[in-house]
């Protein structure tokens, strides 16, 4: 447990130290969010009827930048050597790392996403359901990245084809929380998809840095 | 006959489906059997020039 | 206890190639044999549909390598694990047979389920089919192992990385399926014919089944054969490698 927030500290402190690889993925975040209207239309019946669906992408989207140096910094100077070596469990200091970046990156996109939302003519009582839905949702979201930095830590340039790997296995949670999102602007009950969506959080939170371990292990070699 | 190869007014969707088939169920064999071909290829190169490697060389005197 | 240790004794290369060499020739006709009986019997013998007419036949190539596609990817994972776990070199060559194979068979399953769909939604691809979907998906999934794969120079890393990946996509496939089956059954419209209710007669089944077998076969063939390569490649410094080379040479 000490060693847990350890870690978290740690890369709490140097997250805000680089402060523009903190802004990035958000910035990131509204940028891609605003592009779909000028691809497709201003209109506000067709934002209304797709802007979950643009907010949702973006977010999926910002939160795969957000981790991509996850590991490749501490790689770079050494110390990942040292925590591979450390007697405390890998994929609980990979928890920690992820639980920091999420902070850094997940949280702030709580706070931005009804802005967006509401720019895309989402009515006010949807959002507590989109603010809730991201809470479960980014948490996975960053599990799955951090699994794509682990998995191409030794690959030249690897930050290219995380998207590749990752994505695909990013399609439920973009499907439950869409949903979840989709019944709130409809005034329906939202239950179940949010369920879900806790459900595949539990299950990324508790296998994946396990996974992100033995690859950080692989790559290291 | 001809019967048959109208397939009830879908011919064109079932034998383009069934075209289709027939050319990737050829093309992966071709390139199975390929890539055996090659391993076979460079293993053979590279058991002359390993060897070569192998066979100690005489010592020059300086 | 001979079949367990036979068994045991494929894991050694050189007792697989020979073992392979043997065996591929009857593979592969056995596969021509039983997908040419096949597919006449979807294509002659097996009456027209009730709702679809002739135009239902092209299940007969759709079905089968959609199968194959899946089977594909649990060999895949299957194989890749073994090897991550118990360090079987031959295993994760199995691994890397598989991966192209199990891609174009996904890929073969998209483009026939999407001619399929031409005349019976009028639409080449349609979102809310879930099977579709869920192919499309599965092939990002073998495309990721591969892209992966390629991209890590050292192979035995490269091996044991994408397990990984691979790993963690089998888990995901039944949860990407029923998500993606979920949210098909809330978008599908009422004129969306479900393209799996041709009320299926058993004159109609035994040719498919005849197929699936065929494809599965056909489907072993072909990684035998890239096995015998990847473990040729993998192995070109041992002495059986030379010992064969020589016999071949004869």
């Amino acid at each position: 447990m000490d060693v847990f927030l350890l870690i978290l500290r740690r890369d709490l402190k140097i997250a805000f130290r680089r402060w523009g690889e903190l802004a990035t993925p958000l910035i990131f975040f509204v940028i891609v969010a605003s592009l779909f209207p000028l691809a497709l239309s201003p209109e506000e019946a067709q934002l209304r009827a797709s802007g979950t669906g643009f907010l949702w992408i973006a977010a999926l989207l910002s939160s795969l930048l957000a981790l991509d140096g996850l590991f490749r910094n501490d790689l770079q100077d050494g110390s990942m050597e040292q925590l591979a070596l450390s007697p405390a469990p890998l994929a609980l200091i990979v928890l920690a790392k992820t639980l920091a970046h999420w902070l850094v990156s997940g949280v702030p996109l709580l706070v931005l996403a009804p802005f967006l939302a509401l720019s895309f003519y989402l009515p006010v009582e949807a959002l507590p359901t989109l603010v809730g839905a991201l809470a479960l949702a980014t948490p996975t979201l960053s599990v799955l990245a951090a699994l794509g930095a682990a998995l191409t830590v030794s690959v030249r340039g690897g930050g290219a084809i995380i998207g590749l790997l990752v994505l695909p296995l990013t399609a439920p949670v973009l499907i439950f929380g869409a949903r979840a999102t989709d019944l709130a602007v409809h005034g329906e009950s939202t239950l179940g998809p949010l369920y879900l969506l806790a459900a595949l959080a539990v299950l990324a939170l508790s296998l994946g840095p396990l996974a992100c371990a033995a690859a950080l292990r692989v790559g290291l070699e | 006959m001809s019967e048959f190869l109208d397939m009830g007014g879908y011919a064109r969707y079932v034998w383009t489906a069934y075209g289709i088939t027939l050319v990737v169920i050829v093309l992966n064999a071709w390139l199975a059997r390929r890539r055996h071909a090659q391993a076979l290829i460079k293993v053979k190169q590279m058991d002359r020039s390993e060897l070569i490697e192998r066979t100690p060389t005489v010592r020059r005197n300086p | 206890m001979g079949l367990v240790r036979w068994f045991h004794s494929l894991a050694s290369p050189p007792h697989f190639y020979r073992f392979a060499r043997r065996l591929s020739p009857w593979l592969a006709v056995s596969s021509v044999v039983l997908i040419v009986a096949g597919v006449f019997g979807g294509l002659v013998l097996a009456p027209p549909d009730y709702l679809q007419g002739d135009g239902f036949r092209i299940i007969y190539v759709h079905v089968p390598s959609a199968y194959v596609g899946m089977l594909a990817y649990v060999v895949l994972a299957g194989a890749a694990a073994i090897g991550f776990v118990w360090r079987i070199k031959l295993a994760h060559a199995v691994a890397v047979s598989v991966a192209p194979v199990g891609a174009s068979f996904t890929f073969l399953a998209l483009v026939t389920g999407a001619i399929w769909g031409k005349p019976m939604w009028g639409t080449y691809w349609e979102w809310a089919d879930a099977r579709l979907v869920f192919e499309l998906l599965l092939l990002f999934l073998f495309l990721g192992y591969m892209v992966l794969r390629a991209a890590i120079e050292d192979r035995d890393k490269a091996d044991r990385v994408s397990a990984i990946l691979a790993a963690v996509g089998v888990i995901n496939v039944p949860i990407i399926h029923y998500s993606v089956e979920w949210w098909s059954t809330l978008h599908q419209g009422p004129t969306i014919a479900r393209l799996d209710s041709p009320a299926i007669t058993l004159d109609m089944l035994v040719p498919l089944l005849i197929v699936i077998v065929g494809f599965t076969v056909y489907f072993a063939w072909l990684v035998i054969c890239r096995l015998q390569g990847e473990v040729l490649e993998r192995e070109r410094t041992a002495r059986w490698v030379q010992q064969l080379l020589a016999e071949r040479a004869e």
